[in-house]
Order: structure tokens, then sequence, then C-alpha cells
């Protein structure tokens, strides 16, 4: 349960680790949305290719990106057979029922590499943050919201509790496991029903442990004297620099190189 | 009763990623059957790997544990039996506790081995007595017990499975000192009387040095001492190396015999030391 590789920060020491969160939150959206406007191979291209220099600039071990990936490629492979034989059009080989149009070749191709793509943009965001420079982060952009009494930063405490409290409970999770194994539990085997009702020894005293936690951290954090948002400063406060505008600009240029792309050349059929 | 044998053990967590970490390298030894056995080593020198190994939740990288001969990862589909004859009890093993009353809590164990009511019945009640939990505290919510019952009852929960092999990770960490005591004493009554064999895994050595005859040293991974109790704390300066210390009371009687006062050799126990003083004064005609 330890390797979940999805969602994990990954110390080191490179460019995107330095960037300001805000700006890298901002660039993730821009290119979330910006892998969907691609119409032809040519933007699609760019795409990838902005997509591989980032994760060169990283310095996270491909590896990681690709363990990220293993869990999601059931959807993959699921939605790229599905475009493949549903779409209409020219057909470019047929078989009993399937018939594999060059309209379905394009969707596959398309929903394929961008679901690749979104995976490792994202992955790069939270393997290059700290959870809590992310939290952060959101925290200052969501800002704005208060006027529509929206309690940003009590949302924003409350996501950095939960992730830091994620490996925590993992690990406890295991031990307590380990623990009823010891006597004797058995996890492994049976139907559905009895691994369910196996679970039992193991959910309740994790939930004991976790409000048990809840109320040591609310003690813990009332004599620290904390009481919520009002007038509280920060060790870190975040400031854009050279380096976060000259990232800004050469997101700007992948924008350009895409938009161009998508206009000036032929669209692919689909 | 068993003694259990282990050859060449090796665990090594994360390999092949930037964490690899070997938590327990090339370790050998017999336990022989009714040993009391005192494993003590620095934080992270692989001591919880290594008693978990003993009982199949972690499987070895390389090398084997056998209990009574057998192999426990030979058959891997029964490893489950190996767990009810090494039973182990988890440092702060109170957090494990689910069940409705305390009774039903201790019958997990026994339940599991599919023994039947009447004789599951017969566990608890034996279990209960021997941690020292009375009858009145059967009936109750485990979770409406204070932090040495809940200790107690769990480690009846374990007692109740009747293991041969009974490894205990810091059972008296976070008591009080009476609680500690009381619990120490129990579980030396339970081996004296059921003569069987008890790995104690702790971090005070006046517990290890009270208790048990023989003690091994976990350090860095590696098993560093395996000797009968008094002869590994006759080697202070190595155990200091290691970021372990002999227990008080020997350190004070080394003190002592280094301003030349004639006191023997060996001394773990506060008990033995008053009666060792108490006999030097006597000779000396100063008591």
């Amino acid at each position: 349960m330890r390797d979940i590789a999805f969602g994990q920060y990954y110390p080191a020491n490179g460019i995107l680790h330095r960037l300001d969160p805000r700006g890298k939150i901002l660039m993730l959206i821009t290119f979330l949305v910006l892998v969907f406007c691609t119409s032809n191979y040519y933007a699609l291209s760019v795409i990838v290719a902005s997509v591989a220099l980032i994760v060169m600039l990283s310095k996270v071990p491909v590896r990681l990106y690709f363990k990220s990936l293993k869990m999601i490629v059931f959807i993959i492979i699921f939605t790229s057979i599905l475009n493949l034989f549903y779409a209409t059009g020219e057909v470019v080989c047929e078989f009993w029922i399937f018939k594999i149009t060059r309209e379905g070749i394009n969707n596959a191709v398309f929903v394929c590499v961008r679901i690749i793509c979104l995976i490792f943009v994202s992955s790069t965001l939270t393997f290059t943050t700290s959870p809590t420079d992310l939290t952060d982060a959101l925290e200052r952009l969501m800002k704005p919201l208060t006027i529509f009494h929206v309690k940003v930063h009590e949302i924003a405490m409350m996501m950095t509790i939960a992730l830091r409290f994620v490996p925590l409970l993992l690990e406890e999770t295991d031990k307590i496991r380990s623990a009823q194994k010891a006597r004797g539990a058995d996890m492994e085997s049976g139907n559905l029903i009895q691994r369910i009702k196996a679970l039992i020894p193991v959910l309740i005293p994790l939930f004991v442990s976790a409000f048990r936690r809840a109320y040591d951290l609310a003690v813990a954090m009332e004599c620290r004297c904390y009481h919520g948002g009002k007038g509280r400063t920060r060790m870190k406060s975040l400031h854009f620099i050279k380096r976060d505008y000259i990232t800004f600009l050469v997101v700007l240029l992948i924008i350009s190189g895409v938009v161009l792309c998508n206009v000036f050349l032929p669209q692919v059929a689909r | 009763m068993s003694t259990i044998r282990v050859e060449n053990l090796c665990c090594t967590y994360g390999a092949k990623t930037p964490f690899e970490q070997h938590a327990v390298k090339d370790v050998s030894f017999t336990i022989e059957s009714g040993d009391f056995v005192g494993l003590i080593g620095h934080t992270g020198s692989g001591k919880s790997t290594l008693v978990q190994m003993l009982n199949g939740l972690i499987k070895p990288t390389s090398g084997n544990v056998y209990v009574d001969d057998t192999d426990i990862w030979a058959k891997p589909k029964e490893i489950r039996k190996v767990r009810f004859k090494v039973g182990l009890v988890f440092q702060y093993p109170e957090y494990q506790l689910f069940e409705e009353t305390v009774a039903k809590d201790i019958a997990f164990g026994p339940t599991n081995m599919g023994l039947d009511e009447h004789r599951v019945k017969e566990r608890i009640d034996k279990a209960a007595k021997f941690v020292g939990l009375s009858k009145d505290l059967l009936d109750k919510s485990p979770f409406d017990l204070s932090g040495g019952e809940k200790r107690r009852a769990a480690i009846a929960g374990v007692i109740a499975m009747d293991p041969d092999i009974l490894i205990l990770d810091e059972p008296t960490a976070g008591l009080d000192p009476v609680g500690r005591n009381v619990l120490l004493s129990q579980i030396s009554q339970y081996q004296k009387s059921r003569k069987n064999t008890v790995i104690l895994v702790s971090h005070s050595m006046e517990d290890v040095a009270r208790v048990t005859n023989k003690v091994m040293v976990m350090n860095k991974g590696e098993m560093a001492m395996f000797d009968h109790t008094q002869k590994v704390f006759a080697r202070s300066k190595e155990l200091t190396s290691m970021g372990l210390r002999v227990p008080q009371v020997t350190r004070v009687i080394d003190a002592l015999r280094s301003k030349g006062i004639d006191l023997p050799e060996g001394i773990l126990t506060v008990d033995k030391a008053v009666y060792e003083i108490t006999e030097l004064l006597k000779k000396e005609g100063r008591l």
C-alpha cells in the first residue's frame, strides 16, 4: 500500500521544484485546457514535446511517472478501444461485426495521448510541489472567493491536514492489519461478504484512532492559540520572481504554438 | 514446546528504489524451547522487522525461518497456522481492540483457530487470569478500560491462542512504573508456569536484566550479540558503542568496583545489588 505513486511529493532540486506553486497551479490548468484544444497531430505533437520537456525538467525519475500511469492504464485502454470502434466514417478494415474507421483510429490516438499527457502534467505538479506549498498556493488563489463568504482559509487548512494524515493513516492501517493477522485474522481468502466482514477488525480500531488523532490535533492547535485565518501571517510568503515570469513566457509560447498549429494546419478527420 | 531457528535471514524494504533499506542483514540463530530471550537494539536496528518475520507477517527477502524444523514458508497457504504457534503482541497493542466486550475481543484469536465455544470460553478465562484482568472487566467495552487494562486485554488476546512461542514488542512502553513491574512479573510467571519460549523486545535494560536468561542485541540490521544475559551485559563498552547501555544498577556497581570495593561482577538487578552490598557490609562488620 505504501507505493502509491500518484500524488506523492518527490524531493529534488530542479527548476520546477523552485517555481512559485501558484504559478504552477495556473500553468497546470492552462495545460489541461490546452491538451483538449488540440485539433490536429501538429498541435498534439507540440503538447507531447512540451510534456516531455516538463518531465525532463522535473528531475523526477521517469519510472515514477509510468508508475502513476499504472493505476489508470485500464481506463486508457478501455476508452481507446471504445473510441476505436464507435466512430463512423471511412472504413479502414473490417472483421465480423467490428469496423475500424480512420476517424476511429484518430480518436483513439487522441484520447490515449491526451490522458497520458494529463496524468504526466498533473503528476509533475504533485511530484514537484510539497503538499503544504500546494495548499498554501490554493489558499492564495482562492482568496477572491472570500467576498462570497467562502471560508478559504478553513478549506485550505482542512486540505493540509487531510493530506498530512493520508500517509499516517495508511501506516496505521498497515499496523492494525498486521496485528489482526497475528491473531489469525484471514484477509486473503473467502468470498466478497467474508472479506468485507474481515475488514471490521481493521476499520473499527482505525476509526477510533482517527478520532483520537483528530481530538489530539485540535487540542494541540488550540494550545498554540490557533483561531482561524484572520490576521494570520505566514513564515514564507509567496512572490513571483524572474524565473516565474520566464516560465510564463515559455507557456505563452507553447499556447501560441498550439493555436497556430490548430488554425493554420489542416484539421484531422474525426 | 518449540524451537525457532533462523538461517541467513535478510529483509530489504523498497528494493531497487532510492529508498532501498536493508532492515535485517544475514541473521542466523537458534532459540531453544523454554528460553526467555530479551531482544534489544537501538531504534531502527531491525528488531520489529525481525520479530514480524518470525511469525510470517513479513516474508523474508532471502533466508529461512524454521519453527520445529519446518520451514514456515514451505506452504504459504498455511501461514496462519504459524501465527497461532508464534504469537506476536505488537507495540501499543491496545489500539487493535475492536469488539463490543473484552471477552469477545480476547476470543477473536481462539475463534480464528476454529475452536468450539466451550474451549474458547476456557481460553478466555485462562488468558484473563494470566494477565490479571478481573472477571467483571470481561463484559465491559474495551474502550471503557484504563490504559493499563487495555494493554492487558490486548496481550490476553494473543495469550488466549496458547502460542508455543510468545513474542512481545515493548509490552511495557508507556505504562507507569507500577504497571510495568506488575506486567513484567506476570509475563515472567507465565513463562515459568508454561515453560514456553518468550521473546521480549524492549528498550529498558532493567526490564531485560530482570526477567530474561538470554539476550540478543541487534545493531544496524545485524545480530551483534546473542548470549546469556550476564555475559551480554558484561560487554558494557560494546553496548555503549551501539547506543545501548547496561542496567543502571550495573553501572553503579561497576563504578564501585573501580574504586576498589570488593563486589562481584555481573550484578544486573537492584535486589541482587542490595543483597551483595549487605553481605559485604556484614563481612566487614559494619552492619
